[in-house]
């Protein structure tokens, strides 16, 4: 880990955002990941978001499960909540926790291992049930906390740095989350964050269950010739076609995007997220052209990159189930639990 | 933009802004590091080698490095460097064991040097140590020059202007006390195979107004003279009241001087507003702490002249348009005063070099020098410090002086004046390990120093009485903490860089950006954060092997902390030590050694 903590410069010029905060105010403690590891880049891109969209730190909550990318919730926003939970369990404590206070912005932070081995069938469930929060796999394709074995999103012929290459077909968090039915479903890299914080910012403002696939290169034990999720293969083998941009509440809509034949998605808050461009017949809401895009792409070993799928119309976690609009978390105990004779009663109606 | 050439010593001499402006170049962060070690001897030598008066430049330095500081642009405050340069010169032991070696077999060449002061002592201090003969001439009784005739003890106590101009005469000057040269034709027939002008500039302006020679007992002074009479016990009183006309650093001694030899009334007068004072803001600070008066807007127009006595002096009392170009007379006040000292500017006279000798004179009557070789039109024949192109200051006159040596050594060598040694640098990792470096990486957000003074109770006591008590060792260690290294530079390799962005994210001044090129404005404008200080300079690497990106660097506020190195996993980043190789007649004389070797055949035409 660095020597020193990431000094204050009085006189840095740095701007302000809304609240009067800069973008120093949403940065954490000092990183202790490997020098170079993608996943720092991912912070960066959260504080940026953050930053920019204004939110407040303390009405976000950060939460993660184990592994190098669960640390990283330390690295930004030290002002907000957190919760670091067993491993693959970052779900089950978010669904908890959105359950209680609707009113928080939740992001959660994972990992493949963390996601696709142990925490797979927890992330299916947070999908089904559309939960509203922000959760971003950073994807290096192996396991780096226990020295680089091959995780469940490396692919076949993907070499380690030591031993045989991989030949177990990997789990592609993008087309799994395609089929279960997730709202908003995202790719990126680490090394661009002039995509990624547009599609951090869009997952922040979107309506339910927000996956951003994020390929973030380990450089300790996967960023080598052979290796599919290094920087240089993200580099020679990346598509970028799909691209978008974020145009938060309140901000004027640029006049030199073209405003005709441009998808625009207005999200749940009244943000606007604007397809810049798409492939001709790329439809960002149509899930089967999307899956036939990306595995067309995946067949030729090209990885595509960008806000891949939106639906802002499907019901999230407290819709579905017909919650009040503010936070349980703020009802009264008396009107949140009134008493055994009341429930009674309720169960008098299921006799 | 075209790659930066970081192989060039000046694109990271500039990056080391105290250093670039220094006019003798002296490494700054270099001493400044040696004395948060306490090694109090070596930072003392390490400035001497290019600056020469340690001691005497820690108490009367104009301190061009200041102004440039870096730390200035991050909090607002440069470090105190001069004051750093005292703290070494004060607490070093014997260095008399590592002064250079004085060869006892001469080389045959006699240099002559006419006057003391800090430009003729440099030349010494460089050629007597390669087998010079150095004669000096001075009009009085004691070395220095215009250090000791025109800045008074109570700045610069005699222990430490007699300390550091001893070394060099001890190093075997002869110096011949007393002799004013009054003909450079009669000194030109005694053979020197050189001569060296640091006669300073000597003539303080006159201002002639009426009632200036009215008086019968004159209590009207020239400045500068003044200055001298009082530095030699010629002089030790003064009225109580007392005008001084000009507000430059001579008027700043005057009216200090005047305050210790019985006045109690002063007033500096002014004609410009305060934002166009030439004298330092510390020396304006003082004397106002010692209860002078600085009065602006006033123009004098006579000297009031009672019965053969002066009684006061008459001044326009001005209104300027904004930028102080024209003025209007608003009325006019006599100010009552018993003596009235000018210090109004100084300038060259050269009434004893011959003009029919061959030497060129140009605008002002001033000899026309040259500013690489300065040598005068006359070979062999030099000028360096004042007199070489009017008043400058001490450090500028080092540097002169050292300049003055090569090209008397070229000459002595028979090598053209213009084929001078030129600067090198070394660059060298300061890594240590992982995260680990050979120099205090972290930022140190104390404050600047402030010095503390005498009492003023106490200090009007005598006039050597020295008034700054220099650093204490508390603060001497916050201070040297707040150098943010600027010669460990951030060295780029491009080749190795992978692109993860991962010093952009550290960086704490958003100082690093990774872009597609472009020219230097479209740049500026597309950084990480603003580079509006076009003095400062972007680095630019070589196009990035996997996007064909381009590094680019603002330098202007880096506080090199090292984050971009440490968190670099490729180490296309390092930390290197530049250190600048400053050529002196000696580097000269060692690179000439080897050009004439005995069988002569490197020499060519």
């Amino acid at each position: 880990m660095p020597s020193i903590t990431k000094p204050l410069i009085p006189l840095s010029p740095l701007p302000k955002n809304d609240l009067g905060l800069t973008i120093r105010d949403y940065e954490g403690q000092m990183s202790t990941l490997c020098a170079g590891c993608g996943h720092d880049s991912v912070t960066a891109a959260i504080v940026h978001a953050f930053w920019e969209l204004s939110t407040p730190p303390h009405m976000i909550a950060k939460l993660s499960g184990i592994g190098c990318s669960s640390k990283t919730p330390t690295y930004f926003v030290r002002g907000a909540h957190g919760f670091n939970s067993a491993h693959g369990r970052m779900v089950p404590i978010a669904t908890g926790a959105i359950a209680a206070n609707r009113e928080l912005t939740y992001i959660g932070i994972s990992g493949d291992g963390d996601s696709l081995s142990i925490g797979l069938g927890h992330l299916m469930h947070g999908i089904r049930r559309n939960v509203k929060m922000v959760y971003i796999i950073e994807n290096n394709g192996v396991y780096g906390l226990t020295k680089g074995q091959m995780s469940a999103s490396a692919d076949i012929g993907s070499r380690p740095k030591k031993g045989e290459a991989n030949a177990l077909a990997p789990i592609d968090p993008v087309t799994t989350a395609l089929s279960l039915g997730a709202t908003f479903i995202a790719r990126s890299f680490s090394g661009d964050k002039e995509q990624l914080v547009p599609i951090v910012k869009a997952a922040i403002a979107h309506n339910g269950f927000a996956l951003i696939d994020v390929i973030s290169p380990c450089v300790t034990f996967n960023d080598h010739e052979g290796s599919t999720k290094s920087y240089k293969f993200m580099r020679d083998h990346e598509v970028k076609e799909v691209q978008t941009d974020f145009v938060p509440i309140r901000a004027e809509i640029r006049a030199k995007i073209p405003a005709d034949d441009a998808i625009k998605v207005t999200m749940h808050d009244g943000s606007v997220v604007q397809f810049r461009s798409v492939p001709e017949g790329y439809d960002p809401h149509d899930r089967m052209k999307v899956e036939e895009y990306i595995r067309d792409r995946q067949s030729r070993g090209e990885i595509v990159t960008g806000l891949l799928y939106v639906d802002e119309s499907a019901k999230e976690l407290h819709e579905l189930n017909a919650t009040p609009t503010s936070a349980l978390a703020k009802i009264p105990y008396a009107s949140l639990c009134p008493g055994a004779a009341t429930l009674a009663s309720m169960q008098e109606d299921f006799r | 933009m075209e790659p930066t050439n970081d192989q060039d010593p000046s694109y990271y001499h500039k990056v080391v802004d105290c250093q670039w402006a220094c006019p003798a170049h002296t490494n700054v962060p270099g001493y400044i590091r040696m004395i948060a070690q306490g090694q109090f001897d070596d930072a003392y030598m390490l400035n001497r080698e290019s600056n020469v008066f340690p001691g005497i430049l820690g108490r009367t330095c104009d301190r061009p490095c200041e102004p440039a500081c870096r730390r200035d642009r991050v909090d607002g405050q440069p470090v105190a460097i001069c004051r750093l340069k005292r703290v070494a010169s004060d607490l070093k032991g014997d260095i008399s064991d590592r002064l250079p070696a004085i060869p006892t077999e001469k080389n045959g060449k006699r240099i002559a040097c006419i006057g003391s002061g800090p430009s003729s002592l440099t030349v010494a201090n460089d050629l007597l140590p390669l087998g010079y003969e150095v004669v000096m001439f001075e009009q009085f009784a004691k070395p220095g020059g215009l250090m000791r005739t025109n800045i008074p003890e109570f700045r610069l106590p005699d222990k430490v202007l007699e300390d550091e101009t001893q070394v060099i005469l001890d190093m075997g000057v002869e110096v011949r006390y007393n002799t004013p040269v009054t003909s450079l034709r009669a000194l030109l027939a005694e053979g020197f195979d050189s001569i060296f002008v640091g006669v300073g500039a000597p003539r303080g302006k006159e201002l002639d107004i009426p009632g200036r020679h009215d008086e019968v007992e004159s209590h009207i002074y020239i400045g500068i003279d003044w200055l001298e009479s009082v530095a030699f016990g010629h002089v030790d009183s003064i009225g109580s009241r007392v005008l001084i006309i000009g507000v430059g650093n001579t008027a700043m001694d005057c009216c200090r001087s005047s305050r210790r030899l019985g006045g109690t009334d002063i007033k500096v007068m002014a004609r410009r507003p305060r934002e166009y004072f030439k004298a330092s803001t510390w020396e304006l600070d003082d004397a106002e702490e010692e209860g002078v008066e600085i009065i602006v807007n006033h123009a004098p127009k006579r000297f009031v002249i009672d019965d053969g006595k002066l009684v006061g002096m008459e001044f326009d009392v001005l209104e300027w348009d904004p930028g102080a170009k024209q003025s209007t007379v608003l009325n006019t006040v006599i100010i009552p005063c018993d003596d009235v000292i000018l210090a109004i500017g100084q300038e060259n006279a050269f009434p004893w070099i011959e003009r029919d000798l061959g030497m060129e004179f140009g605008d002002w009557d001033m000899p026309v020098v040259d500013e690489v070789t300065m040598q005068s039109t006359l070979s062999g024949v030099f000028f360096g410090g004042d007199a070489a192109w009017g008043p400058k200051n001490i450090i500028w006159a080092v540097a002169h002086g050292h300049g003055a040596a090569i090209s008397i050594h070229n000459l002595c060598s028979d090598v053209d004046l213009n084929d001078r040694p030129p600067q090198g640098m070394n660059l060298v990792s300061q890594k240590m390990g992982m995260s680990e470096w050979s120099y205090h990486n972290d930022y140190n957000p104390s404050p600047r120093q402030k010095m503390s003074h005498v009492e003023l109770t106490k200090r009007f006591e005598s006039l050597d009485l020295e008034v700054e008590l220099g650093f204490s060792l508390e603060q001497t260690v916050h201070e040297v903490q707040r150098c943010l290294n600027c010669d460990v530079e951030t060295a780029f390799n491009a080749p190795a860089c992978i692109e993860c962005d991962a010093c952009i994210d550290i960086c704490p001044v958003h100082c690093l950006t990774i872009t597609s090129n472009g020219d230097e404005a479209d740049l500026r404008s597309r950084l990480s954060a603003p580079a509006p200080n076009l003095d400062q300079d972007l680095y630019v690497s070589a196009p990035l092997p996997q996007t064909g990106r381009v590094m680019v660097k603002d330098e202007n506020v880096c506080v090199h902390c090292g984050l971009c190195a440490e968190r670099c996993p490729t180490a296309a980043w390092d930390m290197e030590l530049f250190d600048l190789q400053i050529p002196y007649a000696a580097s000269a004389n060692f690179i000439r050694i080897g050009a004439m070797s005995p069988s002569g055949a490197n020499r060519g035409s």
